[in-house]
This record gives structure tokens, C-alpha cells and sequence, in this order.
């Protein structure tokens, strides 16, 4: 097992390669010069040709690339020009922010997907196989910031029922003491019930909203691969073997169609990264994603630049757990590997 | 009994006959074989629509967008820049979209908008279709070094979360329009590359490329006249199907605040400008080109899934 992760491990080296060349590419070679970026909209030629020296863009690119790759490993992404603070410092704190809400939304989905799927494939052509058809079709084609603004219109002006969408937290309340980031672990470390519950009511709209655009492909994936699981041979001597149809679907079948459905997970996450720049937009939550539409907007663009270098590692860190997770669930895998 | 047999039923079979027999000619899927496979294509296109009702609608609704997306700036009731003096109106029988917080008229502005969305959904996939296409039939085809060249770069932008990556590329080339095409492109490179590359990998071997090779065309001939000519149509498909994903790709970029500016009518922007209202009960702003996004977006969608059958019914799903 250790070797096959160790393996695994070296796969990620060359993907990274290529993610830090593209951003590094991005910034220096195409059109465009990086030190106007770098220098704002009010710069002068002089400070220009300034920063174009500090920044050392007069030197050869291969000595650039190093400079960048040295900077990087010493965790060194450069100053934010409008806030004038590190974008790595900026980045942590607003990171656990995000993830919250991505993980938060990723969870709601998989809860409701995966059971909707394993229904539709096991009673298909039934009501429950088509209303998983329309989800699916109708989830795909709903912009994110469009049904995030659908929600906050009926359930914050309408009903009433959900708080203003202004951040992670009502002004009211306090912000729990940073242990891990995530209000809602926070709040219950500090025993404190009704920040938590604050909190849950803030993230409350942004889930559902990350929730209906990724249930789509997941419960598509599951139902497809549910229905080629439920077809094969081994179920159908589980079942003449007179076991429990509980038993058949879900220790054979599901466990079977496990595989596909974690890969969608991989899908989907990436997905949700992209969303999730949107919902911060549509719900003011002051994570990562907001951050870098900030700075886009300013023409700032260090925080840009190590907003996509982190999405990109965040992403393929995550391929490569779930590429360690099939070892565990399905022992042919690491037979192979 | 043979009697009671409705036509519909009978096509599907005629069509198999038909399709049997073209296949046992060595050059079947060349399109100067036979013309056998024309009129069979349309006959089991009209199948599948009558079969599947959906995409008769998605083809109806597809129509509906061409047309505003044509004649937009000429059927629109308002000018879609100029203020009127009822600003943020409910829909009326004057307005029936509503009005904006300018005062401008919002159907003429969701009708304007469509040749703008359709023109960068229609750009950047033509753009990709070209580049992903021919570097993935090259990739497929030839293999070597060409294919782990191909097959790398699509790897490294399957490494980035695409919307992501698409900000990233926008925000290094330039907040334009061009870029927003070019960025969206980018993205949807792996997507043709791949799909490319596995069909024409399939075919490099096939009987009509080794009697083409036999008879002495250079292997540049052969991927031009025979590989191209049978990927096509399942790139064809591709495309339709990721047009729905590049309209959205662009409105989410453009909600952002990027590519497209204010006053420009566009779907993704309306949105972001109706944004705020939404908090004070002022739903019509953002609802309707919201709406509109949505339509497109469904009806491609749709459109596609119903060009996939007709095309490549084993992947029906």
C-alpha cells in the first residue's frame, strides 16, 4: 500500500510542473506586459520600468523561472497592490472560508445525489428515474449565480425564512476564536450555540445553491453506473441466491459502481471550485473567490495569480486522494497499481 | 400482422438493411461511397424527433434564438440603451420585462443580448472545434510524439478547475471580449483533443485507410480526405453539446465584471446589475436575462443529446 501511494505520489510531480509553468506563463510570455499588471492602473512609465527591474522581467525567461520557482518554494507569492498585503497571508485566511462552503456544498450534494441515483437506476422508468432525468438536465443548465439569486429573492425577501446575504456571519455575533477556520468546528469548540447556529443560517442558501448545480452529474453518474452494476452477473446469482434485495443493491451493486462516482466526485469538485467564485460573488462571503474577482477587477495581479496557483494544487491534491481512495475501496486496484 | 406495422416502425428496420449493406462496402463511410446514407440519415432523424418530442421543442426554441439573435436589434420594441422615465417598473403591458434601475426597457435588452451571447458561444467553440479537432486527429493518427505532446497539454489544462483557469487566462491576456472567446476555448481544449484523438485512433487502421494507404496516398492525403470527413460528425455533436456549457462559461465571466462592459447588453452582466436589486424585492431585472441564459442554455443542451442519437445512437443514455 505504501508503495502504491509512494508511486502515486511521483504521478503528481509532473502535473504540478506543468501547473507552476502555466502560471508562470501566463504572466510573462503571452501579450501583454506583466510589469504594467504588476504596477496598477496608475503607473507611470518610469515606476513601470521600475518595478520591471525589481521584479527582474529584464532578465532571459529560463532565469525568470527560476526566480519564480525559488519564490514559490520560500511560499512567496508577492503583495496584493490595493491592500498591499501578502497574497499568501490574504490566501490562508481566506481559504478555510471557501473550503467550508465547498466542502459544506459537496456533502449536502452527495447526500441527496447518491441515494436519488441508486433509486432511479434500481426502480428505472419509474417517477423517481424521471424526476432524476429532469434534475439532471434542468441542473446543468442553471447558472449558479442565477439560482443563488433565485434563492435569496424567495427565501430572504419573500419568506423571510433565511438571513441577508452579507458574508459569514450577522454583525450581531462575534467571530468565534480561529482554531480551524471553519465557523461552524469553531463555534462548537468554543460551546457556543448561537454563533453556530448564526453561522449555519448564513451558509445555509450558498449550500444549496453549490448543492443543485453539482447533484446533477453526480446523480447521473450513479444512476449509470448503478444500472451497469445491477446488470452484471454477480448480482444476478447475489439475487438468485435469495439475498436481500438491501443486500444486493447496496453491498453488491453499490459498492461496485463506487468507483465511477467517486471519479464524478473529482469532476464535479472542480466544478465547484469554479462556482464557488460565483456564490461568493451573488453572497458576499469573503472567501477566496471574492478575493480574486476583487483584484481581476483592480487589475491586480499577484492575488490572481496565486489565487489560480492555489485553486490548481487545492485540485490536484484532491484527484490524488481519491486516486488513493479507490485502493481502498476496491482491492483490485491495488492489486494493479 | 405486416399490415399493422405503423411507418415509423417500419423505418428503423429499412434503415438497419440499409446500413448493413452499406457497411459491407470496403468504402462505407467515405461520402463519395453511395448515396444510400443521405436520405437514411434524414429519415432517422425525423425518427428520433418523432420519438423524442424534447428536441422537436429544443429545435423550436433554437429557432426562436436564431431569430433574436438576427433580427434582435430590429424587432425590439425600446432602444435598448435609451432611459425611459419609469425606472425600476414591475412588468406591464409597456414593459413587459419590466425596467431597469435606468429606466431602460429589459426585453428589448434580453432580445438585444442574444446575438452577443450566441456570437462568443458560437466563436469560441468554432475556435476549439478547429484546434482541438485537428491537434487530436493529428494526436490520434499519428501518434508518437505528436500524441504525447497533445495528450500533455490537455493533461496540464485538466489540472486547473476550468472557471478558474478561464479567469486566470483573462486576467493575464486583457478584459476583453476576444479573450473571454479565446479563454473559453481554452478550456474546452481537452474536451475536443481527447474525443478527436480516440476516434481517429480507432480508425487509423480501419480497411478503407489501409486501401487508401495501398493505393499510394500519402498518409497527409489519407487523414484529410478519410480520417476527417468520418470524425466529423461525432465532432459535430461535441460541439453542440459544450455550446450550452460555453454560453454559461461567458455570462459567469461577464458577471464577474469581465469581458463585456456596462452598458453593452449581455446576459451575464444584466444579471450582475440586477444582482442588488434582488435584496429589495426588485426580482425582474435579474429574472429575465437570467431566464433567458437558462433557456439557451437548456435548449443546447437538449439539442445535443438529440443530435447524439441520431448520430451515435450506442451512447444514448
Amino acid at each position: 500500500m505504501l508503495q502504491t501511494i509512494g508511486r502515486r505520489l511521483l504521478t503528481v510531480i509532473p502535473t504540478l510542473i506543468g501547473v507552476i509553468v502555466v502560471t508562470f506563463l501566463l504572466t510573462r510570455v503571452l501579450p501583454g506586459d506583466p510589469a504594467v499588471y504588476f504596477a496598477g492602473p496608475a503607473a507611470t512609465p518610469q515606476s513601470i520600468e521600475e518595478i520591471r527591474k525589481k521584479l527582474g522581467f529584464d532578465r532571459p525567461l529560463p532565469e525568470q523561472f527560476v526566480y519564480y520557482v525559488s519564490d514559490l518554494a520560500k511560499g512567496n507569492l508577492g503583495n496584493s497592490l490595493s491592500t498591499g498585503q501578502s497574497v499568501v497571508e490574504e490566501v490562508a485566511t481566506r481559504l478555510p472560508a471557501s473550503a467550508e462552503l465547498t466542502l459544506f456544498g459537496l456533502f449536502v450534494a452527495m447526500v441527496i445525489a447518491v441515494p436519488l441515483g441508486i433509486l432511479a437506476a434500481v426502480k428505472q422508468g419509474s417517477i423517481i428515474d424521471h424526476a432524476c432525468r429532469v434534475i439532471a438536465t434542468l441542473g446543468v443548465s442553471l447558472p449558479v449565480f442565477f439560482t443563488g439569486l433565485l434563492l435569496v429573492y424567495v427565501f430572504y425577501f419573500l419568506l423571510g425564512w433565511a438571513p441577508a446575504p452579507i458574508g459569514r456571519l450577522d454583525i450581531f455575533y462575534s467571530t468565534p476564536d480561529r482554531v480551524t477556520g471553519f465557523y461552524l468546528i469553531d463555534s462548537l469548540l468554543a460551546g457556543d450555540v448561537e454563533t453556530f447556529r448564526a453561522a449555519l443560517a448564513q451558509l445555509i442558501l450558498p449550500v444549496v445553491t453549490l448543492a443543485i448545480f453539482s447533484i446533477a452529474p453526480i446523480a447521473r453518474m450513479t444512476r449509470a453506473a448503478m444500472l451497469s452494476a445491477l446488470s452484471s452477473e454477480f448480482v444476478r446469482t447475489a439475487r438468485a441466491s435469495g439475498l436481500s434485495p438491501y443486500r444486493v443493491v447496496i453491498t453488491y451493486a453499490f459498492r461496485n459502481a463506487m468507483l465511477p462516482v467517486i471519479t464524478t466526485f473529482g469532476m464535479v469538485f472542480s466544478f465547484l471550485l469554479g462556482a464557488n467564485v460565483l456564490v461568493e460573488k451573488v453572497f458576499a462571503w469573503p472567501g477566496i473567490g471574492s478575493y480574486a474577482v476583487e483584484a481581476l477587477i483592480a487589475s491586480d495581479y499577484a492575488p490572481v495569480q496565486g489565487f489560480v496557483l492555489t485553486m490548481a494544487i487545492l485540485y490536484v491534491m484532491l484527484n490524488l486522494a481519491i486516486d488513493l481512495l479507490y485502493g481502498v475501496i476496491d482491492p483490485r486496484v491495488r492489486l494493479e497499481g | 400482422m405486416n399490415q399493422a406495422v405503423s411507418p415509423e416502425k417500419v423505418a428503423p428496420a429499412a434503415e438497419i438493411a440499409a446500413a448493413a449493406i452499406a457497411a459491407a462496402t470496403v468504402q462505407a463511410e467515405t461520402k463519395a461511397a453511395s448515396p444510400a446514407p443521405q436520405p437514411s440519415i434524414f429519415h432517422h432523424a425525423r425518427y428520433v424527433i418523432g420519438e423524442n418530442p424534447v428536441t422537436g421543442l429544443a429545435f423550436a426554441i433554437f429557432l426562436l434564438i436564431v431569430i433574436c439573435a438576427v433580427f434582435g436589434p430590429w424587432i425590439v420594441p425600446y432602444d435598448p440603451l435609451a432611459s425611459n422615465e419609469a425606472t425600476l417598473a414591475p412588468p406591464s403591458a409597456i414593459h413587459w420585462f419590466g425596467t431597469d434601475q435606468l429606466g431602460r426597457d429589459i426585453l428589448s435588452r434580453v432580445i438585444v443580448a442574444t446575438r452577443l451571447d450566441l456570437a462568443i458561444a458560437v466563436a469560441s467553440v468554432a475556435l476549439v472545434f478547429l484546434l482541438g479537432g485537428v491537434s487530436g486527429v493529428a494526436a490520434g493518427f499519428f501518434g508518437g510524439w505528436i500524441d504525447r505532446l497533445v495528450g500533455r497539454l490537455a493533461d496540464t489544462i485538466m489540472a486547473f478547475p476550468l472557471f478558474v483557469l478561464a479567469m486566470g487566462i483573462v486576467a493575464a491576456l486583457g478584459n476583453s471580449v476576444t479573450n473571454i472567446v479565446l479563454a473559453t476555448a481554452i478550456i474546452n481544449f481537452p474536451l475536443y483533443a481527447r474525443v478527436a484523438r480516440a476516434e481517429a485512433n480507432t480508425r487509423r487502421n480501419a480497411g478503407y485507410v489501409l486501401a487508401a494507404r495501398l493505393s499510394g496516398n500519402t498518409e497527409m492525403r489519407i487523414l484529410l480526405a478519410q480520417i476527417l470527413p468520418n470524425v466529423m460528425p461525432i465532432m459535430v455533436v461535441q460541439m453542440s453539446l459544450t455550446m450550452g456549457y460555453a454560453i454559461l462559461n461567458a455570462a459567469g465571466l461577464s458577471f464577474i465584471g469581465l469581458g463585456v462592459r456596462p452598458p453593452t447588453a449581455e446576459w451575464g452582466i444584466m444579471v450582475a446589475e440586477g444582482a442588488a436589486f434582488m435584496v429589495s424585492g426588485e426580482w425582474w431585472i435579474a429574472f429575465f436575462p437570467g431566464a433567458a441564459l437558462v433557456l439557451a442554455v437548456f435548449c443546447f443542451n437538449l439539442l445535443g443529446d438529440g443530435l447524439r442519437d441520431i448520430v451515435d445512437p450506442q451512447r444514448r443514455t
